[in-house]
């Protein structure tokens, strides 16, 4: 009896890293690891808005349209409640995603505007911040690329036999991603004018 | 004749993802990290190149922290950032703990550089001061083709830079790091004594087998940096063993040729120059000049 009983506790905890409960376990934690950072990321561009409005309204006051775009996507972003489950609700997940590209287009619209303003361009602070903007795009890029890639993964996991089997009996979804199309519909390129008004 | 089905099979995937991974995706290919200086354009000279050498790799002896420096023609179609971020993370510079490694890249014909900074050095040198490094030091020298001033006088303040922050000091290469591996072995140690005592015992006899067995376990620990009283406990166990071991392996176990010849425990001369595992999360400036 007491055999038995263990050869069947053996089984069952075979069967279960067999049909990838314990990958489950790893490739979720990462991916939530990886959104993480994102957040992260996406937190710290939001943190540097308010500083280079300031600078920027100092130089070129009267660029109120680009401005208040940025001020406006900024607020966007910060009202929206970000929690964990946001990974399991596509349609929250698109309207975040949807805020932030809106930001990001906003800010390099900021970005380019503020090269028509030597004298902007030539401030000390607006240079660091300009420095700061820059590293931060690029960390929200590597992030929402590592972020990309635990979501492939553990993706792969869930839908694939007999995995599958396991992930819809212990309520595995498959994670939403980043998606290109989104992020072109979002942020449409800033015009460039060559004509005479401004 | 199962085994050898299945050996072919494995050699075939083998080579099919070596073939893969080779396959030519368009990018750059990630050269070998060697040296703490990597010049592909040949632009430094021979005396430049081991002077920067010099002192990035006493530099990270001294504090533990890494500096490499990379130049290269080009980093098309990529750009430099998504090029640096694919290179930091195959090099891992820095220790893995601390990720305090720090990578300069130059792309010469695109005429755009990097300051690609670790995780853990993010503090000493924040964007806005990688920035200032690249657009004051670097991009003046590079304007006038002084690649090397400006490299080494980047580096100098980034050295600087890193030396202000409060870093645990390196490890030292003594014995205790070395004792930390022998343990680290044990288990294949055994493996070891079980596979090679097998086979020993087939071939000289059970008594002299395992008496073999039990000095090159012994020798083996030892070269592992255990010390000489562990070693003799280590040789008499796997005596032991070994002897007590039921049955000769013989012919059986003839499958397993050496297979950990391969292992080479604790060769990290001082040298050589390779990554410690340190991530990189983006951080750091581009400028071009």
């Amino acid at each position: 009896m007491r055999r038995l009983l263990n050869m069947l506790l053996l089984v069952a905890t075979l069967s279960l890293s067999g049909c990838g409960y314990n990958q489950f376990q790893s490739l979720d934690e990462e991916a939530k690891a990886n959104w993480s950072e994102v957040l992260n990321q996406y937190q710290r561009r939001a943190d540097l808005v308010p500083n280079l409005v300031s600078t920027v309204k100092g130089y070129a006051s009267h660029e109120e349209k680009v401005l208040t775009e940025v001020t406006a996507a900024r607020a966007k972003v910060g009202s929206m409640q970000v929690t964990p489950e946001l990974l399991n609700d596509p349609d929250a997940f698109a309207k975040f995603q949807a805020a932030q590209g809106q930001l990001t287009s906003a800010l390099s619209r900021l970005m380019v505007v503020s090269e028509n303003y030597p004298n902007l361009k030539a401030d000390a602070s607006f240079r660091d911040l300009q420095a700061q903007l820059e590293g931060t795009e690029n960390r929200v890029t590597v992030a929402r690329n590592r972020y990309i890639e635990s979501v492939k993964q553990y993706n792969v996991a869930v839908r694939s036999f007999p995995n599958n089997l396991t992930a819809m009996m212990f309520g595995y979804q498959p994670k939403p991603s980043f998606t290109v199309e989104n992020e072109k519909a979002i942020s449409t390129a800033p015009k460039v004018d060559f004509g005479d008004g401004k | 004749m199962a085994v050898r089905w299945k050996s072919l099979l494995l050699a075939g995937c083998l080579l099919l993802g070596i073939a893969t991974g080779q396959a030519a995706d368009g990018l750059v290919q990630i050269p070998p990290l060697q040296s703490a200086v990597t010049d592909l354009t040949q632009t430094l000279s021979a005396e430049e190149q081991t002077a920067l050498n010099q002192k990035l790799s006493q530099f990270s002896q001294q504090a533990g922290s890494q500096v490499a420096v990379l130049l290269l023609p080009s980093t098309q179609p990529e750009d430099i950032a998504q090029f640096s971020i694919r290179l930091a993370e195959a090099w891992k510079i820095g220790r893995a703990k601390e990720d305090d490694g720090l990578i300069i890249i130059v792309a010469k014909n695109d005429r755009k550089m990097r300051i690609e900074v670790g995780y853990g050095l993010e503090g000493a040198i924040p964007d806005a001061i990688a920035k200032r490094i690249i657009s004051e030091q670097i991009a003046p020298a590079f304007k006038q083709g002084q690649f090397y001033q400006g490299l080494n006088l980047a580096t100098d303040s980034l050295i600087k830079l890193i030396q202000g922050e409060q870093l645990p000091a390196p490890t030292k290469q003594s014995r205790q790091a070395h004792a930390d591996d022998w343990m680290s072995m044990l288990p294949i140690l055994m493996f070891a004594a079980i596979i090679g005592g097998a086979i020993l015992k087939g071939m000289l006899g059970d008594f002299p087998g395992s008496l073999v067995t039990g000095g090159l376990l012994g020798g083996l620990a030892g070269w592992l940096g255990a010390t000489a009283l562990i070693m003799g406990l280590i040789g008499l166990a796997a005596f032991v063993f070994t002897l007590a071991m039921g049955g000769r392996g013989g012919g059986s176990y003839g499958a397993y040729p050496g297979g950990f010849g391969g292992y080479s425990g604790g060769s990290r001369g001082p040298d050589i120059f390779s990554g410690g595992g340190g991530g990189f999360g983006g951080g750091g400036a581009s400028g071009d000049w």
